[in-house]
């Protein structure tokens, strides 16, 4: 029996399906297989939405968390004595600098206030633009709440830097190594042409360790934790006390609370 | 034929040339490096996974690792016979491996590949400032 033509399409048809559909299936396995041998470390630290609560009455001038075994120290980032090519994860600000909508004329706020040292790293935003513009998706938050950046996907068209409207961001205008004292072996530099910040030290939240800079305070009036438990130090403390947050009209919802 | 011992003598001046490449390198071939093992590595005895895989698919593995660790916060991968083995090229593939000019380097120069891994992470100590 001679096979017509509409029985000859239906069996190519099928042909073709059978065909397609195997194949299609087997990768999804090995995709699978290969996703069931990667662990988060059981030690890290669990939390929501990560936030960081500064005491502004606590803190002195020492600049613990941003030099000497801290911060910059631990991340490698460079000293760079130009301003206008410096790179900053964290540093001390004065008030008018952190809060310049309410420095401004007219407003009154205590002079001791005015005179407090405010140490302004990224505000790991809740609606953060800088994760809106990239357009490599280098920048990206994470289930968390961490605004991180992944380095290798990092190609320098500084959106980003526009974007922020904090100023988080420090872009590497030249090899970061030669200005690196004392290289910190266990972490990576960076390298000509990539945009960094601070990412609250997410490969130690990762292991179950506090960020450096909260580590490195004398004063303790660094507090991290999870702002969406309510029971977790941060979230008392924003109960307890009045705090600011800085450009809050911007809609971005910063998740650094300064305790004024 | 005309002026056939000329044309004759052109043609073998002619193989020869072309021929030349092939003959001058005969049995000098560049020995494929074998890229030598710390102490360490070699009592370990296996790598994360078998030795094959890793020779052929290191590359594509690493990719995996560092989107892994990066953008999903995984830290940690189970290998052969479930030894955990943290997820780090600096600080975990390269603490076994801390001879990077003699491992690393000695095949990707011969293949000319130039990963740019370096330009941020860090390369053990010992590698440093040449031989």
């Amino acid at each position: 029996m001679a096979v017509d033509r509409r029985e000859f399409i239906k069996i190519a048809g099928v042909s073709v399906i059978g065909l397609t559909l195997g194949p299609a299936l087997k990768l999804e396995e090995k995709v699978e297989a290969s996703e069931g041998k990667v662990r988060r470390d059981p030690k890290a630290l669990k939390g929501k939405r990560w936030a960081m609560v500064v005491d502004t009455r606590k803190c002195e001038k020492c600049k613990k968390c941003v030099a000497a075994e801290a911060c910059h120290a631990y991340h490698n980032v460079p000293k760079i004595p130009d301003p206008k090519r410096e790179i900053k994860w964290i540093w001390q600000e004065s008030f008018e600098h952190a809060f310049p909508h309410l420095a401004a004329e007219g407003e009154h706020i205590g002079e001791e206030i005015k005179r407090r040292p405010f140490v302004i790293l990224c505000n790991h935003c809740k609606h953060p633009p800088c994760v809106r513009v990239c357009p490599t998706k280098a920048t990206f938050q994470r289930e968390d709440g961490i605004v991180m950046m992944d380095m290798h996907r990092c190609i320098g068209c500084r959106f980003c830097m526009a974007a922020c409207p904090y100023g988080s961001r420090s872009f590497n205008w030249m090899d970061p190594r030669p200005y690196i004292t004392k290289e910190n072996p266990e972490y990576p530099t960076r390298t000509k042409g990539v945009v960094e910040k601070c990412d609250f030290c997410a490969e130690r939240i990762d292991q179950g360790l506090l960020p450096v800079c909260v580590e490195a305070c004398p004063e303790k009036a660094l507090v991290f934790g999870d702002i969406n438990d309510p029971n977790s130090e941060v979230s008392k403390l924003v109960e307890k006390h009045f705090t600011l947050r800085r450009k809050l009209e911007l809609g971005t919802d910063p998740q650094v609370y300064y305790i004024i | 034929m005309y002026d056939g011992g000329k044309i004759i003598t052109g043609l073998i001046i002619g193989v020869i040339l072309l021929s030349f490449p092939f003959w001058y390198n005969l049995g000098k071939a560049a020995k494929f490096p074998e890229p030598k093992l710390t102490p360490k590595a070699k009592q370990a005895g296996q790598c994360v996974e078998t030795k094959v895989y890793m020779k052929a698919h290191h590359m594509q593995l690493l990719n995996k690792w560092r989107d892994d660790v990066v953008r999903k916060g995984y830290r940690l991968y189970v290998g052969l016979n479930g030894k955990m083995f943290k997820m780090s090229l600096q600080n975990e593939c390269l603490k076994c491996h801390s001879n990077k000019q003699e491992f690393c380097d000695k095949c990707h120069n011969f293949v000319d590949v130039k990963p740019y891994c370096w330009e941020c992470h860090i390369e053990p100590k010992e590698a440093k400032g040449g031989k």
